[in-house]
């Protein structure tokens, strides 16, 4: 079994009718609960909770402060890789979209691993494109080679990989990994990936299983918002991640909450998921998983990240660069999406400690 | 007579340890530490950059105080070996706590493989406190591998909840001849001046200190309790009466 027999489960419920049935009384009963059921959070994501979106924070707030502590952990990504395989329609990275492909050299990954390292940071992720052939098994362990010299941890966003192949990159210092489900609905799923091997929903619903069963001390997963009704995709997200929360105790399930903006692209979102929105996603998560970490990406405004930082966000990325090679050259310009918050790391840990954050660099030893 | 306490030949007058996690930055950490007036304080390795900078969490810590690296983050022996050797080739001496984590939903501690870790460990001349969950019999085996004291949680870390195991904890007290140090769950100074009363030789408390409103008076206020409950404790409690005694007395006859 995997969480795709839960999948089937849910999927074809009945969830705008389910949605507008909670009452503030449900709300509010479950407000005064310590642990959450699957039902509970459901209630937690419904419109009759948006009246209790004060009170929702100040309970994330609390427990976020109680078992995190008053800290945020810094990280930064790393694209190595922008070949992709597939042909997707929200992402520039798609097989279609004409440009110089490239992938770092050893020396490029040392030159960008000793920009990153001078800034204090010790924990990376490491991006590519979805490319069996460029991001291989073979050039990522090499690449750990370079990296080790510079990191206490370090984890992956690429292509779905076997369990196999998880377990050796483990051995190999890899230490979590990172994968999005992008949309937690069949038919957009295979409507938006439009060829190549990500079309498989399957396969990559089970990847973070996989990848657990290999070793890996942490599981990131997520919904890129915008793509069906947040609601739904919220909610299913937030049963994957007590799935997979339940079935290894031992692995860390952190969860991020992507969002689509409407841009000058010509894919638009099918969802406008406003900021409110995005805030009652992340509160209800919180309150139904208190220990798992929450992701605040580089997408989001820094007024907005601002905002979130108390409401039981513990991890953040600053200075990003969502270009291969955009540390050490700056003046490449292939991004695989537009960020809204470039401040630097120095900037971030400042803003942190004027908020009452201890900022975290590091928070594990390759050991 | 003295009352010390003395663990791995060290000689202890306070007996609050405090950590290191959870503060919103070194000064203020720092500031708590002296506060408690604790002589032993818990850091996790994870959090030591081993290629030591300004901004290190080991520069902030008081001098004169005995560091007791916790193996946060290891899900089973193997790690918790590995990041002790670590902590003490990295010059932080060899007392190590144990902290063996294969729950991340309640982040319960693993009594088996901290046994392990606690038996290769101790051979290798390390101080062992291992964290437990509460269990008499998991004790004696950790103390036949070498631990020099054992430290049953009260409570689920970082919940807050007090003495909940307390029933368990006072077994131990009671049983054991190595010192027990209650880690984990104490959320107020009363319930350290609880575990104190109790008999526990030592409480370690990082949460409630460092999430406090103002960690530095908490921090203060957790000493006293410990030193209360220490003294209540030694003073001998009075019984503890179920019903009030009878003025007429029915066997008062017997003389």
């Amino acid at each position: 079994m995997t969480f795709y027999n839960k999948f089937v489960e849910v999927k074809d419920l009945p969830f705008h009718d389910m949605f507008q049935a909670v009452t503030p009384l449900d709300v509010e009963r479950v407000l005064g609960k310590e642990r959450l059921t699957e039902q509970d959070y459901f209630v937690l994501l419904s419109p009759a909770a948006e009246n209790y979106l004060e009170q929702m924070a100040q309970k994330a707030h609390k427990l976020t402060v109680q078992h995190f502590g008053k800290t945020m952990q810094l990280y930064l990504p790393l694209y190595l890789s922008d070949h992709c395989v597939n042909i997707c329609k929200y992402c520039s990275f798609s097989l279609d979209n004409d440009f110089p492909r490239r992938r770092l050299t050893m020396e490029e990954i040392d030159r960008e691993s000793k920009v990153i390292a001078d800034m204090g940071i010790k924990h990376i992720i490491l991006l590519s494109g979805e490319s069996k052939l460029h991001s291989s098994i073979d050039y990522l362990k090499e690449s750990l080679k370079v990296l080790k010299k510079y990191f206490s941890s370090i984890a992956i966003e690429i292509q779905p990989l076997d369990q196999d192949e998880y377990g050796e990159l483990f051995k190999h210092g890899i230490d979590g990994l990172t994968v999005y489900q992008e949309v937690y609905n069949e038919v957009i799923y295979r409507d938006i990936h439009v060829k190549g091997p990500k079309k498989d929903f399957r396969y990559r619903l089970d990847t973070p299983e996989r990848g657990a069963k290999a070793g890996m001390r942490s599981l990131n997963i997520g919904a890129l918002l915008g793509m069906d009704d947040w609601r739904k995709e919220s909610y299913i997200t937030g049963l994957h991640a007590s799935y997979l929360q339940n079935k290894f105790l031992e692995t860390e399930v952190g969860v991020s909450f992507p969002r689509m903006r409407p841009h000058a692209g010509s894919f638009q979102p099918k969802v406008n998921v406003t900021d409110k929105n995005l805030v009652q996603a992340l509160l209800a998560i919180r309150l139904f998983l208190p220990r798992s970490g929450i992701n605040i990406s580089t997408r989001e405004t820094p007024e907005f990240r601002e905002a979130l930082l108390p409401l039981g966000v513990t991890k953040m990325s600053a200075a990003s660069s969502t270009v291969v090679g955009g540390y050490s050259e700056p003046d490449v310009t292939q991004s695989q999406f537009e960020i809204s918050d470039d401040r630097s790391v120095e900037e971030i840990k400042n803003l942190l400690k004027s908020k009452g954050y201890q900022p975290v660099l590091k928070d594990w030893e390759l050991v | 007579m003295k009352d010390e306490l003395i663990i791995g030949g060290k000689v202890l007058q306070n007996r609050l340890f405090v950590g290191t996690g959870k503060y919103a930055d070194h000064k203020e950490m720092k500031e708590a530490i002296q506060a408690s007036s604790s002589e032993v304080v818990t850091v996790a390795l994870r959090r030591v950059n081993v290629e030591a900078n300004e901004e290190d969490i080991l520069s902030d810590i008081p001098e004169n105080i005995t560091l007791m690296p916790n193996t946060s983050g290891a899900r089973n022996a193997e790690e918790a070996i590995r990041i002790a050797r670590l902590s003490k080739a990295c010059g932080m001496g060899n007392w190590i706590k144990i902290e063996v984590i294969s729950d991340h939903k309640y982040l319960l501690p693993d009594n088996d493989e901290t046994t392990k870790a606690t038996e290769v460990l101790s051979k290798e001349g390390f101080v062992v406190l291992p964290y437990m969950s509460p269990d008499l019999m998991a004790a004696k085996r950790m103390k036949d591998a070498g631990a020099a004291a054992i430290m049953p949680l009260g409570a689920p870390i970082g919940s807050n909840k007090g003495i909940r195991m307390k029933e368990m904890i006072q077994i131990m007290v009671d049983e054991m001849d190595l010192p027990i140090i209650v880690d984990a769950g104490i959320g107020k100074p009363s319930e350290a001046a609880e575990a104190m009363e109790m008999g526990a030789d030592a409480v370690l408390v990082n949460t409630a200190i460092a999430t406090a409103a103002d960690p530095i008076q908490m921090a203060k206020a957790f000493d006293y309790a410990v030193k209360a409950g220490r003294i209540g404790y030694l003073s001998g409690l009075g019984p503890v009466s179920t019903k009030a005694n009878a003025s007429s007395p029915l066997t008062g006859f017997l003389g």
